[in-house]
This record gives C-alpha cells, structure tokens and sequence, in this order.
C-alpha cells in the first residue's frame, strides 16, 4: 500500500492544476464569449492579442 | 446588484431601470469617456468579425476594436474626439447595422460577478466531489482498517474547506429565511450537508465504515448547477434588458449663450434651455419657450393623433417631438420628471409579484416541514430503539441525505432554462423568474393599441377615392415634411406610382403642415383648423388648393406585424381577449372590428385600465396585459402578468415581466403554449423526484441505505430531470 503515499498527492495535485487552469480561464474573461470564440478559429486573419481589460 | 446571490423570486427587475441614471450620477464626466459600445445585430460570422473589426480599426483615432458575437456588440477604445455617429456611419458604408450603446448604462453590470462567483463554487465543488468520489469508490470496492480510515481523512481534508467555500450561497439563504422565521428549501439543504459532514466527521474519528463525504459534496454540486443555470438564465435577460434600456443614449442638446452642447440628459438642470429636433423625445418636464411643432403623446396617453404644441404649453418628458425644433425651459428633471415618477410603480410590480408563490416555494413549503419531521422521527425511533445515539444520528444524516432535494433544486430551473432559451430564440425576454409559471395560467389576454397592436406609424386608406392630381400635388407637399403622415403619404403615392407635382416655394410651417405655390395659387397640406376644414373623428390630412374645397387624406394606424395571428390564436386556444386603448371611441372600435375583438373599453384613463384589470383579478381572472405605454405601466403591474414590446418606454418594459425583442406580435401565442408545456414539465419533474423519494426513503429509514446507495439515488434522479426538461416543445 505504500503506492498510496505517491499516488494520491499525484492525482490530488493534477486535478488541483485542472481547478487553478479553469480559475485562470475564468479570471481572464475567456467565457465572455463563447460564440464568437468559437468562430473566430476559422478566421484567416491570425489573432495573436488576447483581450485587454 | 452583484454581491448577494438571493434565489428564488428576487430577480429585481427595478435593477433593470435604475442602473442607467445611477451609473450617470455616479460617472463625472461622462462624455470625456472613450470608451465606446455598438450594438450590432445584424453579424452572424467570422467573416463579420474581422470585417467589422478592420472597419472600426480603419477610423483614425480608434486604437482598439473588440466584437462580442454572443452579445453581438462591439467596444471600441478610441481617442476622446472620436463620436459614436462616426463609427455607425463606417460600419453602415460596409452593410453592417449599428446602433449606439450607452456605455454607462453597460457597464453598471457589465461583468457579470455574481454568475462568475457561483460558476467559480461550481469548479471547486466538482473538483473536490470527483476526488472525493474516487477515494470513496475505493472503499465502497473493500478498503478496510487503516487504508479505509486513511481515505475517510483525505476526503473530509478535501470536503471541509471546500463545503465551506462552496456552500455559502445555501448558507446564505437559508441563514436570512430563518431569521425571516420561514422555511424555504435551502433549510433542509444545509441542514443536510452540515448534519452529513459533521456525522462523517464523527465516524471517521471513531474509524467507523461509512462516511458521507460524497454525498455532501454530490449534493453540493448538483444543487450550484441548478442555481448557476437559474442564474444565467437571468443573466441573459438582465443583459438584454439592459441593452435596450442603452440604445436609448441619454443625452440633451443645451442650449447657453448662443450656443449648443451635448450634454448627458443627467447633468439636466432645472431651467436650462434645452434645444429638442424633430423626431427627439423630451429628455425633460418643461415648458415651450420658442418654436412650433406637433407633439406625439402616444406613449404617454394612448392618443394616435398628434397634438399642436406653442410658445407656452407645457411638455412632459418621453413625447415626441414631430415637426420643428423646439426649444424647451426645463421645469422639472430628472427623478421628478412625470417619466420618472412611473419608477415608483416599480416597487408596488415588486409587490404584485410576491403575491405569487412559486411551484418551487410551493414545493419547498410541503417538503421542507416534511424531511425535517421524517428525519427527527427516525432519529428518535432508533435512539429508542437501540439506544445508540450514534446509529441514531447516522440514519437521521442517512434520511436527509436521501430525501435532499437535489433533483428539486434542478427540476425548476432545468425547465425554465430550456424554455427560456426556446423563447429567447423566438424573440421574447423573460424577465421574471416566475413569469413563466404566471403565464402558464393565463385565461385572459388585454391588448393595448396604440404602439402595441399598431405599429405606431399611420397609414393612408383612401388614396383609391382621390384624383390622380390631387393626389401628385400632396405628393409633392408631403415631401416638405418629415412628419409620419407626410411619410405615409409618400409611402402609399410612391407605391401606387404617382409622380409629384411641380411645385415652387415648398416650405413646411411647423405645427401645421406644409404650403407651396402652384401656378401662382397657394397650396396647403396640413390640419384641418389651418386650411380651414371640418376636423373629422378619425385621423387625417387635409389638401387645400387655392378657393377650393379641401380634400381629405385619411390614415388609420397600420397594424404591428403577428396582430392578427395573435389574436386568433389566443382566441383559438380558448382566452378571452380585450382591447383597452386611451384613443377615441371610434378608433378603438375601429380596431376591435378589424382584429375581431368583442370586448373593447376606449377613452382608457391609466387608471381606468389597472382598476378594470384588478376587478378581473379579484373575480378571479388571470389577466395577461399587453401594452407599451406611460399610461399601461399601472395595468402592467397590476396584470398576473405582462408583456411588453421592446418599443415601449423604459417604465413600461420595467413593469412587465416578458420583454417582446421584434416588431413581430406573433410570438404571444407561442409563448404561452410554451410556457404551459414547461409548467407541465416541472410538475413532471417533481413527481419523478417523489417517487425516487418513495423508493429511497424506506431503506434509510430501515438504516439500510449506504453511502453508495445514497450517491446512486442522487445522481440517477438528478439526470433524470435533466433530460426529463430537454424534452419541452414549443
């Protein structure tokens, strides 16, 4: 059982990653909008400024 | 309105209103601001974007330009010399419809930090209840003595902090009904969850085999989605009504020593000279220093006809100014104009509403009292029993874990989201939490006219019965004007073909019409009194050519497009439909006969029509109301509930609960189709929510349930109500 002592900080640490990656996105206004994120991949013209607030 | 997450009926439409003036009070300064907002509702593309956006950036001064294709709006940051009207005309030189957006009025919510902090508890919540749920299948599958204990510690370090932080808008609410000394759901919740943290908790020390970890953070998590899709679905009406409320810029041209300057309408002081064009709407109470013109008092009275107004007459702030600037010395601004005044009415439609208890509070109230005695009971029966205060108190957590109202905290607001955003598309705002709920209940339907079943602008009827030249010569006067009748008569002229007249001299004398000279006879088109004519009942234009006797142009309102269809099918599915206007008498039963309407009440004062509507209520009637108007905002609040079109005036689409986005009238039926099919779902969803009650609540009683069982019965009827709402039509 001493696998215990590695694997649950590991799975504990990578789900804490995926929580601090989505406050990051949340923080950063990247659900303002949605639509309009999802199309602009499909522009030509290449977007390489985030959105300043 | 941000900080306190209130659920349930406090949606606070009178936020809706006041944020425009409050945002303005608050801003010095405000036209230094360049910051920029356009509403743009015409793009659908990406390659509307980036057209947009490269047309914006192309506008010297401008540094940045950002489109929002959810909101479909624009913000542009720009130098403080660069205007609005610079920007529209750009984008309408490349096809794209703009309308400029109060800024102020925007941002006042702009960043929507309530939603952002539930959608924040959410991540946290499922975060944890996935850890948590991982260390709990382990045991539930045979961990047993210290590796069990060990996972027990891990998972209530993960579930403590975290309940703390993502609970507290249960315990918010929960905390302020007790105090209140009522009983709403969120009691049993989080009676629920701290009985279930603090008995596993207890267990766990003493390394007991069952802890409820899980199901506490299940809980949880399942009830802030419900509370965050409930939320949204607010969020996005809010931020619709609110759009509207900011295309209308408040802003006023001041005029002082010689000059004029724009200034916002806020900033209005009483007895500034105020310059209103054609075609503006009084920003202020005032009264007529200088200038003649018509005034269009629709919104205010009903009246379709406009009136004269001169040197002297008093004017009240929301009528139109029609034909020639005037100039206005203000009287009154502000709060205390008569517009202003109507925000009071807002509170008594918050008063009105609170009448109504909703299905969910409905529900609360048989369930709450309900769990509470079913779990006391247990308790005190097993403590009898055996004597145990531990076994005890584990089923009394068992019981209210089971019976938590998880799927009842999801069936409402999975319901009202998908028919919310059914409507949405169709073009109608629901505003109000419950107004779906009212609506579902509607057996009678109050149309105002004026603006509401008419499109507000006139339309010419008896062109077939006027002589080809008298018909180009008012052709060619009417193109002196811009006045809706003039319009419409170069609407219906152009489209029968005529060609105007020659004339020479063409001016427009405001208030009364337009004059020119015909072969050296004068020729006027205008009100009856000042070509010398017998006014009529209804609406209309007279033509006077020199000695001879006038003709009369006659217009009846045009009707809004979807009247006739909503009519028929309200009547068709079995409501009683009537037509309340403050027009005259034969306008009014003009209209009736044309639309089909038996029961109709003309020369409506505003209080005649909201003590109408509250003696129906009080036989018993559920009243739907229909209207637009300064003088409907009383009968709007009065209604059960009410719709208005996004035409009305600010107060009026404050009052009501549902907010008609396009010209379209047609979505009425559709709505309330909808609407009843939705309350039919939610009551569905309720029972699907007792029967898994039914089935789980013997074993817990029985100290059977485990906490597998407790998470299979949670989830299984969570989903079930979910896809259970999917299913509305409409």
């Amino acid at each position: 059982m001493n696998i215990l002592t590695y694997l649950i900080p590991i799975s504990l640490l990578l789900g804490g990653a995926g929580l601090a990656f989505f406050i990051y996105t949340l923080r950063t206004n990247q659900y303002d909008d949605p639509e309009g994120d999802a199309r602009r991949i499909l522009s030509d013209e290449y977007d390489d400024k985030p959105k300043q607030d | 309105m941000g900080s306190a997450i209130t659920p349930g009926i406090s949606a606070c439409p009178a936020c809706d209103a006041a944020p425009a003036a409050k945002a303005l009070a608050e801003k010095d300064g405000g036209l230094e601001d360049a910051k920029l907002a356009l509403s743009l509702p015409t793009i659908h593309c990406a390659g509307c974007i980036s057209a947009v956006e490269r047309r914006l950036a192309e506008v010297p001064g401008v540094r940045e330009a950002r489109v929002n294709l959810t909101l479909k709006r624009a913000t542009v940051e720009a130098e403080p010399e660069v205007t609005a009207a610079q920007l529209i005309e750009a984008l309408e030189d490349t096809g794209y419809e703009a309308h400029e957006l109060d800024a102020a009025t925007l941002s006042a919510t702009q960043t929507d930090r309530a939603g952002r902090e539930l959608l924040m508890r959410l991540a946290v919540a499922g975060f944890a209840s996935m850890n948590v749920m991982l260390l709990s299948v382990s045991v539930w599958a045979g961990a047993a003595d210290a590796t069990r204990d060990l996972f027990h510690w891990i998972s209530a370090a993960i579930a403590l902090p975290t309940i703390a932080f993502s609970g507290q808008p249960f315990f918010r609410s929960a905390w302020s009904a007790l105090k209140a000394r009522r009983l709403n759901m969120d009691v049993p919740i989080v009676l629920a969850i701290v009985l279930a943290v603090v008995t596993s908790l207890w267990e766990t020390m003493l390394s007991g085999k069952h802890a409820y970890f899980d199901a506490a953070l299940a809980l949880t998590f399942f009830l802030l989605a419900g509370r965050y899709l409930d939320h949204r679905t607010r969020a996005i009406a809010r931020s619709a009504a609110e759009e509207l409320a900011a295309l209308e810029v408040p802003r006023a041209l001041v005029v002082a020593d010689g000059e004029t300057r724009e200034v916002p309408a806020a900033e209005l002081r009483i007895g500034d000279v105020i310059l209103v064009r054609p075609g503006g709407r009084m920003p202020v109470d005032g009264e007529i220093i200088d200038g003649r013109s018509e005034l269009d008092r629709s919104l205010l009275t009903g009246e379709s006809l406009p009136v004269f107004a001169e040197e002297g007459q008093s004017v009240s702030a929301g009528e139109v100014n029609l034909t020639g600037p005037l100039q206005i010395r203000a009287t009154a601004v502000g709060e205390d104009t008569s517009l202003h005044r109507m925000a009071d009415l807002v509170a008594i439609a918050e008063s009105g509403r609170s009448r109504y208890t909703s299905l969910a509070d409905t529900a609360a109230k048989l369930y709450a009292p309900g769990v509470h005695i079913l779990s006391a009971l247990s308790f005190l029966g097993w403590l009898l029993y055996s004597g145990d205060m531990r076994t005890a108190l584990n089923i009394a957590a068992a019981v209210l874990i089971i019976t938590c109202p998880c799927a009842l905290g999801l069936a409402v607001p999975a319901v009202t989201t998908a028919a919310s955003g059914k409507l949405f598309r169709k073009g109608m705002l629901i505003k109000h939490a419950t107004a779906l709920e009212r609506l579902a209940e509607v057996d009678t339907v109050v149309f105002d006219k004026t603006g509401t079943l008419t499109a507000g602008t006139p339309e010419l009827t008896n062109l077939p019965e006027i002589a080809s030249e008298d018909a180009a010569l008012a052709l060619a006067l009417a193109q002196g004007s811009s006045h809706p009748l003039s319009r419409a008569i170069q609407e219906a002229a152009q489209a029968a073909g005529i060609a105007p007249a020659e004339i020479e001299g063409l001016r427009e004398v405001p208030g009364f019409g337009t004059e020119a000279q015909l072969e050296g006879v004068t020729v006027q088109l205008g009100r009856a009194g000042w070509v010398g004519a017998e006014a009529g009942a209804g609406t209309s234009a007279w033509l006077k050519k020199g000695d001879a006797a006038p003709v009369a142009f006659r217009f009846s309102d045009r009707l809004r497009d979807g009247a006739e269809e909503a009519v028929q099918a309200l009547k068709a599915s079995g409501k009683q439909v009537i037509l309340m206007s403050g027009d005259t008498t034969s306008a009014v039963a003009e209209m009736a006969d044309r639309l089909g309407i038996e029961d109709y009440l003309a020369e409506a004062l505003p209080g005649d029509k909201a003590a109408r509507i509250t003696d129906m209520r009080d036989a018993g009637r559920k009243v739907l109301m229909v209207g637009d108007g300064l003088n409907d905002t009383a009968a709007l609040t009065a209604a059960h509930v009410s719709i208005s079109p996004a035409s009305a005036l600010d107060a009026a689409r404050v009052a009501s609960d549902i907010v008609l986005l396009g010209a379209d009238l047609s979505p009425i039926a559709d709505a309330a189709e909808t609407a009843a099919s939705a309350v039919k779902r939610i009551k569905e969803n309720f029972r699907i929510a007792t029967v898994y009650n039914i089935v789980a609540v013997p074993l817990a009683v029985a100290g059977l349930a485990t906490p597998l069982i407790a998470a299979l019965a949670m989830s299984s009827s969570s989903i079930t109500v979910s896809l259970n709402a999917l299913r509305l039509k409409g």
